[in-house]
């Protein structure tokens, strides 16, 4: 990771950086007087000009310097943030992005145009205030206003400073190159020799700054460490370094998680190559992971280490008599105690919360809010909920279109939803709980729900169904995702070119999710997304049909039990049993594989169920549980569906995984047929 | 259907009108395959019947950790099923379906060497005294020992067996 290009994990860090100021931006526009968000917004924006212009992209740093000044003058209360302001600097973000992706070239045009929007609304919140003189760009920093003879600087950085890469010598530099500086180290918190501990940093240090220097230069200095230092700045003027300045800035360690460890490289602050021409290459990609989880895999890892050492020696040795055999199997035991454990640290890294992605939608929904007039309130319930890390990749392409959905058709304009008797503010949640092997997430919205008539009625022009047919309320709704189907009256720029809903099903259903929609009239619209945790490994149950061998999911099987031969007998002429006063349709696989081979004569039926409905899966044995690497089958073999994947056991050969969802449904539909029959 | 398999399914003949395949035997014809789409031969691996699936690639088997198809040309070209011989050899090739590169292992009675095929030699399969399906057949090459048969494997992978899902229901019922 040492290796990695700098440019690229600047692209990363400015990234996240804007993501967090979007928030903050996003947070303000709804408490526009708070001056924590102010703040924060403002600490983002300035931390993104000072990395931007270090690893030489002028162009970012030139234009955040303006959004930056307009921030600072709020955060001072000379103007007032508003909801213009906020809009302003967030399609400046989307700006500044494009700038962190490009070279810069080619941009300028669109840039000096969010400029000149920026001024406009800065002014006219200006003039809301008071007639402040100064135009923004020039107002920058008027309460720093160079002092004459200079100041006084006193700074201690945190003792473990030099171990996260802060030198404490570059900063000292740094002031001297901002002019003639007088440095007198404080070595009064220096331990007795026997407690000092060389790596860390005990000095403070004072410095007496002199010439033509303005507060924010050097607070410039410490941008990079201000978030857990001390730092006091003092006009010089005043002869007693401790009289009462209310100005100083004794910066408050901001309450950063500090278990979060990145595990991109840190950024090294040093002589960095001033490439700017960068490629604009893809930004790699990168997973935070708390630093705890590293700590327990770098345990299993280490541990692994020996056994295979003990390994190799017993190879070496041979295995000879009862002990030697006893020795190999305990080294078997633990190799397979510490692969389990690796397997399961391994899935933990991969999953990351759906807050991140819930996150990004905060802006879409204010954006649609904008564009339609509505009055939208976004609400997040269960964002703690962990999904693997490709899952929530690519599960946000089809979020998009099912919040657009809900924004633009499902709610009302605030007039129609006062007429209906409903608050004037639509309402959208998004939530994610997690149930068995599945991560449930929904989108609800409290519109006016899914126009029956009209989704049939276009189904019925589009051929899909014959007119007057009778299908159930479900089936009507899934008509929804049919290809080219749209049932706006009026295309808008949000949705309704009828491009969509059928992509988002075939995502979903490409991560082996299902997708479910319900809907009242005139109380809005409710869309499950179930996704399975995790894509690569799931427990099974092994089970032998035949001479093959095949894997259930095991969250999906409910019990196994016996097919007595009385049962077996009576159940040629229907496929049947009671089971809890309930009667449960039953498939012999053995027929339906059309495996030839004589059953066994005591056979199993392993019970599995999905959203309810149960259905038993005759086999021949049960083996066992299984720890099963899914692979996906050849694009030969997907027309298969009764397979989920394969799966290699331990002794190479492939084994077939059951497609649960595809099993119930034909046993249903088999029941249903039954039925119709007698 | 033909249309787009077009530009695949078309040979790579060099400058010079020269080609270099791997030959093999199926029931007694000599079959080549170019030797750019070949990755691998391998001895007969235990296989894993996939029910459902069209006969032709009826089975998987583990190659490398990747589970790829079993094809039996034998049934493109309705030759009669064989057992398994000494000689048996699964010639693994990679080809585009539906714009994924794909490996499939082919089961051969015999696989021969690699060789130079010259396009001088080569026909489009003749329109009548031929028993198999023509689309299937690239084109037909004249050699010392006999006619080497270029099958057109993008047209038969591509190519759907209704019968097969169909027989798969009937059997399930």
């Amino acid at each position: 990771m040492s290796g990695q290009d700098p440019i690229a994990a600047f692209r990363v860090e400015a990234g996240e950086l804007l993501g967090d100021i979007e928030q903050a931006l996003l947070d303000l526009s709804h408490d526009l007087t708070s001056r924590d968000l102010v703040d924060s917004v403002f600490r983002g924006l300035h931390t993104l000009k000072g990395s931007g212009a270090m690893f030489g992209f002028d162009a970012l740093a030139g234009f955040t310097h303006h959004c930056e000044t307009a921030f600072d003058r709020v955060r001072k209360g000379q103007v007032p943030a508003t909801e213009e302001l906020v809009a302003v600097i967030l399609s400046a973000m989307d700006h500044m992005q494009a700038l962190v992706d490009g070279d810069g070239s080619g941009l300028e045009a669109t840039g000096d145009e969010i400029l000149g929007r920026l001024h406009q609304a800065i002014g006219a919140a200006d003039a809301s205030v008071d007639a402040a003189p100064a135009t923004a760009a020039s107002a920058a920093h008027p309460a720093s206003a160079p002092a004459a003879q200079g100041w006084r600087i006193a700074f201690r950085l945190p003792t473990d400073c030099m171990t996260t890469g802060t030198n404490p010598l570059m900063l000292l530099d740094e002031l001297r190159s901002l002019g003639d500086a007088r440095i007198t180290a404080q070595t009064d918190q220096i331990p007795s020799l026997d407690e000092l501990d060389a790596s860390q940093c005990h000095l403070g240090w004072q410095v007496e700054l002199r010439g033509d220097v303005s507060r924010a230069d050097i607070e410039d200095v410490f941008i990079f460490v201000m978030d857990d230092m001390t730092l006091e700045i003092e006009p010089m003027e005043c002869a007693a370094p401790e009289a009462e300045t209310p100005a100083a800035a004794e910066i408050v360690p901001e309450g950063e998680p500090a278990a979060i460890a990145p595990v991109t490289a840190e950024a090294s602050t040093g002589d960095t190559p001033r490439n700017a021409k960068a490629n604009p290459a893809k930004v790699q990609e990168s997973v935070r992971v708390p630093a705890e989880r590293l700590d327990v895999l770098m345990d299993r890892v280490g541990e692994l280490v020996i056994v295979q050492s003990r390994l190799a020696q017993l190879s070496h040795q041979g295995v000879r008599g009862p002990a030697g055999e006893l020795a190999l199997r305990s080294v078997a035991e633990d190799i397979e105690r510490l692969a389990s454990e690796l397997r399961d640290t391994m899935m933990v890294l991969r999953m990351v919360p759906v807050a991140s992605l819930f996150g990004r939608f905060r802006r879409l929904v204010h954006d649609l809010a904008r564009e339609t007039g509505k009055t939208i309130e976004l609400s997040t319930q269960g964002e703690s909920t962990e999904v693997d890390k490709t899952v929530i990749e690519r599960l946000a392409d089809p979020m998009v279109h099912l919040i657009r959905n809900a924004c633009d058709h499902g709610l009302e304009l605030p007039e129609e939803r006062v007429a209906a008797g409903k608050p004037e503010a639509g309402h959208v949640t998004l939530s994610a709980h997690q149930a068995g092997g599945e991560v449930l997430i929904t989108i609800r919205d409290d519109g006016r729900g899914i126009n029956r008539e009209r989704v049939r009625a276009k189904a019925e022009a589009q051929g899909l169904i014959e007119p007057g047919a009778q299908i159930s309320d479900s089936e009507l709704l899934q008509m929804i995702f049919h290809p080219g189907f749209s049932t706006a009256a009026q295309v808008t720029n949000l949705s309704g070119r009828g491009v969509g809903m059928d992509v988002v099903k075939r995502t979903i259903e490409s991560l082996r999710g299902t997708i479910d929609i319900t809907s009242n009239p005139g109380e809005g619209s409710t869309v499950v997304l179930r996704i399975p945790l995790t894509l690569a490994i799931i427990e099974g149950l092994l089970v032998r049909v035949g001479e093959g061998r095949y894997v259930i999911p095991l969250a999906v099987v409910e019990e196994c039990i016996e097919l007595s031969l009385e049962e077996d007998m009576r159940s040629r002429g229907r496929s049947f049993i009671t089971l809890r006063d309930r009667l449960v349709p039953f498939i012999r696989l053995r027929e339906m594989f059309a495996t030839g081979t004589r059953p066994d004569p005591h056979q199993k039926i392993v019970v599995i169920t999905t959203g309810g409905e149960r259905v038993g899966l005759v086999v021949d044995q049960i083996i066992g549980s299984h720890q099963t690497v899914i692979k996906s089958m050849s694009p030969l073999h997907r027309d298969v569906a009764t397979f989920a994947g394969a799966t290699i056991l331990g002794d190479g050969s492939v084994a077939l995984i059951l497609d649960a969802v595809q099993l119930v449904a034909f046993g249903q539909e088999q029941e249903e047929r039954l039925r119709a029959a007698g | 259907m033909q249309d787009t398999l077009t530009p695949i399914s078309a040979a790579n003949w060099d400058a010079e009108g020269q080609l270099e395949v791997l030959t093999f035997d199926l029931a007694s014809e000599t079959f080549a395959v170019e030797a750019m789409l070949v990755r691998e031969i391998l001895d007969l691996l235990p296989e894993t019947i996939v029910p459902g699936a069209s006969p032709l690639v009826r089975s998987v088997v583990n190659f490398r950790g990747k589970i790829i198809p079993i094809a039996d040309l034998r049934l493109a070209f309705d030759m009669p099923a064989a057992e398994n011989t000494i000689d048996s050899r699964i010639i693994v090739i990679e080809i585009d379906i539906d714009g994924e590169p794909t490996q499939i292992g082919i089961r051969t009675d015999k696989v021969h060497e690699v060789a130079t095929l010259n396009r001088t030699d080569a026909e489009k399969p003749p329109v009548v005294g031929m028993r198999w399906r023509r689309d299937f057949v690239h084109e037909l090459v004249r050699q010392p020992g006999g006619i080497v048969v270029l099958p057109d494997l993008p047209a038969i992978f591509h190519h759907k067996s209704p019968e097969s899902a169909a027989a798969y229901s009937a059997a399930a019922n």
